[in-house]
């Protein structure tokens, strides 16, 4: 799938006018044209290249010696609503949360991405390996994926979380990047090892064989390119999940630790802030539309790529 | 079928016992004693909590010495809640409670989800289908507990419709359900959606029409019978993410159920309420599980279980 097709002879006048597209080339083309999944991508270049804007401010006033804008108190009475000045508010401390809702998504949007990587190296490899090998070593493998799964992953979850409470937010926030990459490749082994049964049986890997190529040339050379498709879709709609599941953590408390903030967290405070009385709006729209914006544009493109990675959508 | 279900429910004794290996390593692994809390108790009277919990004997002892307890439904006496047991004055009463809640979310989840899939797939672009479309799209892209307070600011304090917390009536069930079900009846919805525009152009649809069906037989005994299959492959994950969203739902509204005590009992080192509460969840995502694929093999017959 990766090696563009072979150029077909000149004897035939359409070949030569039109290049023979790659596998990969129909399948971007096909995503180009979903006009759902393109929006979802237009989503996410918004959400992310606004998050790295907000580090990059951040980052600016540091430099400046200024003090951090999302976690420095301003004067005056707080929370106020939106204004020129503060266009999504302030929060009940203080704090702009525009600024706050830029970090938090490199936060958010870090988790998701972690998650993806990780299931990407483990899941991948996991998947590779359980389908290939086949009899005892799958059957094997695929129970620990069960027992994980079975796993109420919440409490690993914990409990790596208060192992490391008193340790400094960068580390905290690397066992919380595990903790949800972890969890999230399971999904991603079942896949691969179900493609890894399939192409097993092909006849380009019994032709490998056939020329002598060893098992780890089989796996990596020859399944793997066909696999990047399925690889692909699977961690597109991993990360969605993996930014749900810290908005959980960060209710149950267990999220970044503060001045630190991320979606799950803003969404999690403002909710606290809550009461029939005095309705802190902005506190909980901002954040929830910025993870909304996120997780919709992760769902549509990941929807896209899987309809254009699929071989029965023409 | 039989077979197969009997080979199920033998592999039900080894994960457990792995589920049981990971929960008591980690929470072995742990750093703190349960004890911390209680502090200026007397070096002896420390000994005779220790010698209580099993602490004061190797580890291997412990691991044999909790699953004995947990095998024969004796149970052993919590360390945060003195004087009650985990099985039987703490969980007993609070499994029911999860149970119905998660087994009334489940439930709407499937019949809302379905609905709305058929519905929209029946008439694609029509306003049936943007509007269920759309209520998925808030489904998947909110977390529950934010649903959770939408629905009790709107139905709750705002029109008063409904109670906002607390247990025993089934008025006081609807909230808490919707917030768990809205998850998975987006996915369901967005799942039998697709399923149902692939298999409404398939050839044997076209047969049926031709041949005169009714459109209602056409959608729901052809194709939603094809459709259904993706659904029922995602019942597992569903209901593993119904269960511990009850973690968070449970909490909002004041539920007296076993989600409040999985995430307490690990933050208080509370290791016989800890390894109790594990093992259930465990146990029930297994049944779920097993019910999932039993029901995937009796709606399609194309799959057999040697």
């Amino acid at each position: 799938m990766s090696d563009p097709a072979p150029q077909a002879p000149l004897a035939c006048p359409v070949a030569a006018l039109r290049p023979a597209m790659s596998p990969l080339a129909m399948a971007m083309r096909r995503f180009r044209r979903n006009r759902l999944a393109m929006t979802g991508l237009a989503l996410l270049v918004i959400v992310v290249s606004a998050s790295l804007v907000g580090v990059v401010l951040n980052q600016a006033a540091v430099a400046r010696g200024l003090p951090e804008p999302y976690r420095t108190p301003l004067a005056g009475l707080h929370p106020q609503p939106p204004s020129l000045g503060h266009p999504f508010g302030t929060d009940p401390l203080g704090r702009d949360l525009l600024a706050r809702t830029l970090i938090g998504g490199c936060v958010s949007l870090g988790v998701g991405l972690s998650a993806a990587v990780v299931s990407i190296l483990i899941g991948t490899l996991w998947g590779l390996v359980s389908g290939y090998a086949g009899r005892g070593v799958d059957t094997a493998m695929m129970r620990i994926v069960d027992v994980l799964y079975g796993l109420p992953y919440i409490l690993l979850v914990i409990l790596l979380l208060v192992l490391f409470a008193e340790k400094t937010t960068w580390l905290r926030m690397m066992v919380l990047f595990m903790a949800i990459g972890g969890v999230s490749w399971l999904t991603m082994a079942r896949v691969v090892r179900g493609q890894v049964l399939a192409l097993k049986e092909a006849e380009f890997v019994l032709a490998a064989r056939a020329l002598g190529s060893g098992s780890a040339r089989i796996i990596f050379k020859e399944m793997l390119p066909n696999l990047a498709g399925t690889i692909l879709v699977c961690a597109t709609l991993t990360v969605p999940l993996a930014i749900l599941q810290e908005s959980f953590l960060s209710f149950l408390g267990l999220g970044v630790p503060p001045p630190l903030a991320s979606w799950g967290t803003l969404a999690s405070d403002a909710i606290d802030a809550l009461n029939p009385v005095r309705v802190y709006w902005w506190l909980l729209v901002f954040p929830c539309l910025a993870l909304g914006a996120t997780l919709l544009g992760l769902n549509f493109a990941g929807d896209g790529l899987r309809d254009a990675f699929d071989p029965r959508a023409q | 079928m039989a077979g197969y279900i009997v080979r199920r429910l033998l592999y039900f004794i080894p994960t457990l016992l792995a589920i049981y290996t990971v929960a008591f390593l980690l929470m072995h692994a742990a750093p703190g004693s349960p004890f911390v809390q209680e502090k200026g108790m007397p070096p002896e009277v420390l000994e005779a909590r220790k010698a209580e919990f099993y602490l004061d004997r190797p580890v291997l002892e412990q691991y044999v010495l909790y699953a004995r307890d947990l095998v024969t439904l004796r149970g052993h006496s919590s360390i945060r809640y003195p004087n009650r047991n985990v099985i039987h004055d703490i969980l007993a009463p609070a499994f029911p409670v999860s149970l119905s809640l998660g087994i009334c979310a489940l439930g709407l989840a499937v019949v809302v989800g379905t609905a709305a899939g058929v519905a929209s797939a029946a008439r694609p672009r029509s306003a049936i289908d943007y509007t269920a479309m759309a209520g998925a799209m808030i489904g998947i892209s909110q977390p529950s507990f934010v649903i959770a307070s939408l629905l009790v600011a709107i139905f709750g304090l705002t029109l008063r419709w409904l109670p906002v917390g607390g247990w025993g009536s089934p008025s006081q069930m609807v909230l808490p359900a919707t917030a768990l079900a809205a998850l998975p009846a987006a996915y369901i919805a967005r799942l039998v959606r697709t399923g149902m525009l692939e298999i409404l152009s398939a050839d044997f649809i076209r047969t049926a029409r031709a041949k005169g069906l009714a459109e209602r037989h056409v959608l729901l005994d052809h194709a939603l019978r094809n459709a259904w299959l993706p659904v029922l492959g995602y019942l597992g994950p569903a209901t593993a993410a119904i269960f511990t969203g009850s973690f968070v739902v449970e909490k909002i509204f004041a539920i007296p159920g076993v989600g409040t005590h999985f995430v307490d009992s690990a933050l208080h080192r509370d290791h016989p309420l800890i390894l109790a509460t594990v093992l259930l969840y465990a146990a029930l995502l297994v049944v779920f599980n097993l019910a999932a694929d039993v029901g995937y093999a009796w709606l399609d017959p194309r799959i057999r279980y040697e």
